[in-house]
């Protein structure tokens, strides 16, 4: 019965799309009518195929629902190779501007790309690392398989085509121009029927857990599932131009859009990239360390700090705008209000690993998960800082902030999730071990020195550029063009391409590595089944 | 960090709970965590006291300090303009010509002049003011003036600006398309001769025949010698300075098509005339003020 409502709905959303395609008013929205009219075209022939099949019957309830946690790990490599490729690309067309090809303007110049970097790394990469992390997580931490049967695998796939759609459309042009919210309606409203779904079998699951309390690391997953659902909608406001064209309008205008936008834009930077991978560090780094967590009490009250604070930093981001002091004073205060509760996750992580220091000279899984927690708390201490309007003056649109946030995102997320992933593989498909721990010293160090190589050429040339910007001479007359400054800039920019080419190597030995070791490694018996702890 | 390595003596509990494995140790917050917290709240309440903060009916709370952003912006600005009152009133006034003989003024005229350059001239001219060929946006280094290069020529240029609808008293001229008029053969022929003039032609010959064209179609604004005429801003075309580029594909183009190279005026609301006459120097001194 539920194959034929699956047929109907499926066959009116191809016919809708064949629809929108012929009247298209532009490129990216013909070419994301004709991707969703042949994904659905063809869930519709595969639905046929297999209706009125009968049953297998089989009650796995018992048993952990790890293929779409499979699925998640080989996406958030693919992903991650993706977004690593074109952020070292990009990182080159700024040192090397022939890189802009004319043959390829308006479809492969910096302008295009940039937007198709990070939306790649922050939720393609990331995104896939956290659903498919916190599938696995709170299956174990509540000893139940995810509910909703099949749903999980509609947020996978369905998450996988928010990021065609919207890597699709931002080569062929489809952008609302909001940093980290560029995806035009449509692929916002897709994104939220997948996201809702996601909270959903999130909530299900530890609805019916069969562990008497919730693990923090789940709590951590479920503050990032819900306030980035409110971020998104809210962000996101806008009514299209036609129904039939990619072009909306914001809701908001003015100073009060910009204030929405970079309240969306820090807290997908707290939820998204803080919360979400807080809730990845509480479970790998115990489990990776074999230890307890450090402290019940710090994880309570640094979670609820956190949350209560991050919402409200937002400000920081529009120092000396149009912004009205009052607020950035806000947005500042509560950003330095900040770092306390953020660094109490980077002591939980660190000091998990007391009593099991001398496992940093054995294990390079932990050594990157150390590292990793290292950035988390370089980066949390910098930000704060910057936020600082005395220091905000000097580092506002500098490439120091490109640093600042690289540092977060190569160092704490990028390392985490390698981390995750180097954990993840062998028991999701029931091997011995990795296929080579020497392949994984060889990406941390390759990981380590890239991101070193990155984060100090974005302070040279950060803190070089916002000096000559507001250099004078004595009669109080600016000294220096753009332009100069731009040129002093390009010893720099070679350096930072050469950090991203190292990073993207050690992305490509974890590829490796990876595929290796489920071909390779010896396996072991299976262990998936839903056992509580106690 | 926490000063007793509580978790070595094994004496910390757990609080109980295992999840797959994971338990977690009932360590009580570490004191520096918990006292720098609350420092940064202390200090937090204080700043939003002394600073703008809380939004009420109709407008914010001023904070103590009497801080304020805008009012910030506009004092140093006003202190600026203050502190060079004087000198740009020296430099409104001074006879252009004269100013260059005044040390300090010129000094003065020099870095100011920069400063505008440097903001307003070089997204054209370059920051070095080398101009780019490709682009026809003549070097300000040399003394290849196309209308002209003393001071007051330089600062009617600045001024009004050229061919543009914008200012009526811009400097205005127009070089027609000579392709509507001339045939193919001969257009080459006038090309070669043009090469001649500063160098060797691509075709000696067909620059011999080249000559009578020239005298009859572009002698009458770039003179018979090419030496160029700098009150209709025809270029010199026997210096080998070139504005569009001087190989003959360049100068086939700019024959066939013509040139209609644009500045803006930067009198009337952009610059005022101090800064204009500061900017005036400045290029003069470059190295090819005449």
């Amino acid at each position: 019965m539920t194959n034929y409502i699956k047929l109907i709905a499926l066959g009116v959303i191809t016919l809708f799309a064949l629809i929108a395609a012929n009247y298209a008013r532009d490129l990216a929205y013909l070419v994301n009518a004709l991707t969703i009219a042949l994904v659905s075209g063809g869930l519709f022939l595969w639905v046929l195929r297999h209706t009125d099949e009968p049953e297998a019957g089989v009650d796995l309830s018992g048993e952990y629902l790890d293929g779409v946690v499979r699925a998640g790990v080989v996406a958030t490599c693919l992903w991650g190779v993706v977004g690593f490729l074109a952020g070292t690309f990009i990182a080159f067309q700024l040192a090397f501007p022939q890189l802009n090809f004319d043959w390829a303007q308006g479809y492969a110049n910096f302008g295009r790309l940039r937007p198709l970097h990070t939306s790649a790394v922050i939720f393609a990469f990331g995104g896939n690392a956290l659903i498919a992390t916190s599938f696995y997580v709170v299956q174990r931490t509540s000893a139940a398989r995810l509910w909703g049967g099949n749903l999980a695998w509609f947020v996978f796939w369905g998450y996988q085509l928010f990021i065609v759609l919207a890597a699709t459309g931002y080569l062929l042009g489809a952008t609302q121009s909001k940093e980290y919210a560029e995806p035009e309606w449509y692929v916002d409203l897709w994104l939220t029927v997948v996201w809702l779904a996601y909270l959903a079998v999130f909530l299900g699951t530890l609805v019916k857990r069969r562990e008497p309390h919730i693990y923090v690391a789940n709590w951590f997953y479920l503050s990032f599932i819900i306030t980035v659902a409110m971020l998104h909608v809210v962000n996101n406001l806008s009514i299209p131009v036609s129904v039939f064209g990619s072009k909306s309008v914001q809701v908001f205008s003015g100073v009060q859009d910009a204030m929405t936008q970079w309240w969306y834009g820090h807290n997908a930077v707290g939820f998204f990239l803080t919360a979400g991978f807080l809730g990845m560090m509480y479970y790998f780094v115990p489990k990776q360390a074999e230890r307890p967590v450090f402290s019940y009490k710090l994880s309570i009250i640094h979670f609820w700090a956190l949350i209560f604070i991050y919402i409200w930093a937002g400000p920081h981001h529009l120092h000396y705008t149009a912004l009205p002091d009052w607020a950035s004073t806000l947005g500042m205060v509560f950003s330095i209000v900040l770092w306390m509760p953020s660094w109490g996750g980077m002591i939980n992580g660190l000091m998990t690993l007391s009593g099991a220091w001398d496992k940093l000279r054995t294990d390079p899984i932990i050594r990157m998960m150390v590292i990793s927690v290292g950035f988390y708390g370089m980066s949390t201490f910098e930000g704060p800082m910057m936020s600082i309007r005395a220091v905000n003056s000097l580092s506002h649109y500098t490439d120091w902030t490109i640093g600042h946030v690289h540092s977060g995102a190569l160092g704490w997320n990028g390392m985490i999730t390698f981390g995750a992933l180097y954990f993840l593989v062998p028991k999701l498909w029931n091997r011995a071990r990795l296929y080579s721990l020497s392949l994984v010293s060889w990406h941390f160090w390759l990981a380590t020195i890239g991101i070193i190589l990155y984060a100090a050429s974005m302070w040279v040339t950060g803190i070089m550029e916002g000096l000559m910007w507001r250099e004078v001479d004595a009669n109080g007359f600016l000294v220096n063009s753009f332009a100069d400054t731009v040129a002093a800039k390009l010893p720099m920019y070679v350096v930072r391409g050469l950090g991203g080419v190292m990073y993207l190597t050690g992305a490509l030995i974890m590829c490796y590595n990876l595929w290796m070791t489920v071909k390779r490694s010896p396996a072991v018996e299976a262990t998936n089944s839903a056992v509580p702890a106690e | 960090m926490a000063k007793k390595p509580q978790q070595k003596t094994k004496e910390v509990e757990t609080t109980g709970h295992s999840w797959d494995g994971i338990e977690e140790y009932n360590n009580p917050l570490p004191r520096w965590w918990v006292w720098v917290f609350y420092a940064t709240i202390v200090w937090g309440i204080w700043y939003v006291i002394a600073y703008p903060a809380w939004p009420l009916v109709n407008q914010a709370t001023a904070g103590y300090k009497g801080w304020s952003t805008r009012a910030n912006v506009a004092a140093e600005i006003e202190a600026a303009r203050e502190a060079n009152a004087d000198i740009n009133a020296r430099l409104v006034s001074a006879e252009l010509e004269a100013i260059p003989a005044d040390p300090e003024l010129n000094a003065y005229a020099v870095s100011a002049g920069g400063a505008v350059f440097r903001t307003w001239c070089a997204q054209c001219h370059g920051s070095g003011a080398a101009g780019v060929k490709a682009g026809g946006y003549p070097n300000l280094l040399d003394n290849d003036w196309l209308w002209g290069g003393t001071l007051e020529e330089i600062h009617t240029t600045i001024t009004h600006g050229i061919r543009n609808e914008t200012d009526p008293d811009a400097r205005w001229s127009q070089m027609p398309a000579f392709g509507e008029m001339l045939e193919p053969a001969e257009i080459d022929q006038v090309v070669n001769y043009v090469m001649s003039l500063s160098g060797t032609p691509q075709d000696a010959q067909a620059a011999a025949a080249g000559e009578q064209i020239y005298l009859d179609n572009c002698a009458v604004c770039h003179g018979d010698a090419g030496e160029g005429d700098i009150y209709q801003g025809a270029p010199n075309l026997a210096d080998a300075i070139w504005l569009y580029g001087g190989d003959y594909d360049t100068i086939r183009e700019t024959v066939t098509n013509s040139r209609f190279g644009i500045m803006p005026p930067m009198g009337g609301a952009d610059l005022s005339e101090a800064e204009i006459r500061a900017v005036t120097v400045y290029v003069h001194q470059l190295g090819g003020g005449e």
